[in-house]
């Protein structure tokens, strides 16, 4: 698998990263290079092997069903560039 | 079964099918969150129940809810389904201002409740609809679009709260039976108590998938997905608009892009959300901060040894045991509130007698003021005693219909109301008997006709006595002792 232009410019748009010429042109090389060192891992032969859900032996920790306050409103909503009162506010998003 | 299937749409060229598949997206009934500990609670003030974790601050992990879990294999037992013993958590990604995450976490590729399915009782017989899997995933918060001209406002309280998406076959053929599939899918999740299906509050909205196919046709015509739909008159029109489209675009020579649209419940029509290029490309990955989720039988067990009665096995018991009409078995179970209030008026008076007046009489009432049967202006204690005056013959069913009127005034005890306003029943016979001789004996030119065959003045003279007993007569014991004096 490679990495071309147009990839680039998909993955862009649907991570809402702007780029440019000179941003997709170092993107391409460097997604390049990491596919092609990750593609070592294809010389094993995995043929009718069940894919390893975990390499950890343990199970999903399970947390009971119990309410707890951890966060004031205004904790939340400090990290917001834009809020006001009650909301984070954010450019007019409609679909 | 005296009706037949008859939704077709006329078309120029003939007639069409319609082919739906529902996605039912419900809210699961817990205290916390699928992966954090901040309340579910409805309608509490913008981002008060908004964690960390919700939010997505930077190296917060998600902790799965165990009752969740619990809920939604409870669910899937209840549909009849598979209960995967392991299943798995996956990134679904895309970009928008009310997923904090950036992807909201659900199951792909292996979710935990696979095939089940859902019984449909429809006019022209049994309907089996296909489940074809239930998997958990998280919700997104709120967006706000008509507060500020320039800007949007965002709420996470719902961000976070345990969905369940429950994904139908297209089995489904008509506007009527797509109402019947979310009613009884609500009815069984409103049993077990894991979904309130409350859809004002958005507990239960639908992704609804439309194709259409000529009849006799059994390939699959290209889809089209109808998003959000939160009514089930809103899911009737959208199908109804929606197939009609799709028919006029084929027999004009045009072919179906399988698009994602919505409905504009003001003009009743559904349009085209997203142009083909934006087409939402999920890129789905396992969520390296969750391990497989794996059930241990004897929990699964557990759930399945303590599910309630369901409609479909409530129904058939009082079919059974109590002699009900399937019409009048399937009303009564047809939803928990309703279910309850019934056991509770038949208990301890006549099951057939209870159901009749529940859907007579009550329903009656329910639906002029518009109320639930939870607001119900009369108890099931006191309907019960209604019915046991009529039982034991203090008052007759005619009467009993006055008594009611009084208790939907201020849910007055009926024995009270009987003895207040002396409306027990006139069963003596001689005292009855005495009435009607003398009624005979003022008409006896009467009494001669229909001795000479005119037959319908027996009405005549049963209005007659219960006129003279102010209604309280027996009827029963007036027919008998009619009849018997007229031979």
């Amino acid at each position: 698998m490679t990495i071309n232009k147009e990839a680039v410019k998909k993955i862009s748009k649907l991570s809402r990263i702007a780029s440019n010429d000179e941003f997709e042109t170092s993107m391409i090389k460097d997604l390049n290079t990491i596919l092609k060192f990750v593609d070592q891992l294809n010389e094993v032969d995995t043929k009718d092997i069940e894919p390893l859900s975990s390499v950890v032996e343990q199970k999903l920790f399970q947390r009971e069903d119990v309410v707890k306050k951890m966060n004031e409103k205004e904790e939340i909503l400090k990290n917001s560039p834009n809020k006001n009162e009650n909301y984070f506010v954010v450019p007019k998003v409609i679909e | 079964m005296d009706k037949k299937f008859d939704y077709f749409l006329e078309g120029k060229t003939g007639k069409w099918e319609v082919v739906i598949g529902l996605e039912v997206h419900a809210q699961i009934t817990s205290n916390a969150k699928l992966f954090s500990s901040s309340s579910t609670k409805f309608g509490s003030n913008p981002n008060s129940q908004v964690s960390f974790v919700d939010a997505a601050m930077p190296g917060m992990l998600p902790v799965i809810n165990k009752y969740c879990v619990e809920q939604a294999v409870k669910t899937g037992l209840g549909l009849k389904a598979t209960i995967n013993n392991f299943s798995k958590f996956d990134r679904k990604n895309y970009f928008y201002a009310d997923l904090p995450q950036g992807y909201q976490i659900s199951q792909f590729k292996f979710p935990i409740v696979g095939e089940g399915q859902i019984i449909l009782d429809m006019p022209y017989g049994t309907k089996i609809a296909g489940i074809e899997r239930l998997h958990l995933e998280q919700d997104a918060g709120k967006s706000l679009h008509d507060q500020d001209p320039s800007n949007s406002f965002v709420d996470l309280n719902r961000s976070g709260i345990a969905l369940m998406e429950i994904v139908g076959k297209p089995d489904l053929r008509s506007p009527d039976e797509v109402a019947q599939y979310v009613k009884k899918l609500r009815s069984i999740m409103r049993y077990l108590n894991t979904c309130d299906g409350n859809m004002d509050e958005g507990s239960l909205r639908a992704d609804v998938n439309v194709s259409v196919r000529k009849v006799g046709s059994s390939d699959l015509g290209t889809r089209c997905e109808i998003k959000n739909v939160n009514s089930i008159k809103f899911m009737q029109q959208a199908i109804e608009y929606e197939a009609k489209r799709q028919i006029e675009i084929i027999e004009e020579g045009g072919t179906i892009d399988q698009q994602t649209r919505l409905f504009d419940t003001k003009k009743i029509e559904t349009r085209s959300m997203r142009s083909k290029e934006d087409a939402h490309d999920y890129r789905y990955f396992p969520d390296p901060d969750l391990l497989p989720l794996v059930l241990e039988q004897s929990f699964v067990d557990k759930i399945k040894n303590s599910l309630p009665e369901m409609p479909d096995e409530k129904k058939i018991r009082l079919m059974n045991d109590f002699d009900l009409s399937s019409y009048d078995a399937s009303i009564v179970v047809s939803d928990r509130d309703i279910s309850e209030y019934y056991e509770e008026v038949a208990k301890d008076s006549d099951y057939k007698l209870a159901a009749n007046w529940m859907i007579v009489e009550l329903f009656g009432v329910l639906n002029k003021e518009g109320k639930e049967i939870k607001d119900s202006p009369v108890s099931a204690k006191n309907l019960s005693k209604l019915i046991n005056l009529i039982k034991n013959n203090t008052i007759s069913g005619k009467i009993a219909k006055i008594v009611f009127e009084e208790m939907v005034k201020n849910n007055e005890d009926p024995e009270k109301i009987v003895n207040e306003k002396g409306m027990k029943q006139q069963s003596d016979p001689e005292e009855l008997k005495k009435i009607i001789d003398t009624i005979l004996k003022n008409n006896e030119d009467k009494v001669e006709q229909y001795k000479a065959g005119k037959d319908k003045l027996f009405g005549f003279f049963v209005g007659e006595v219960m006129k003279n007993t102010q209604g309280k007569g027996n009827p029963k014991l007036i027919n008998d002792i009619l009849k018997q004096q007229l031979k």
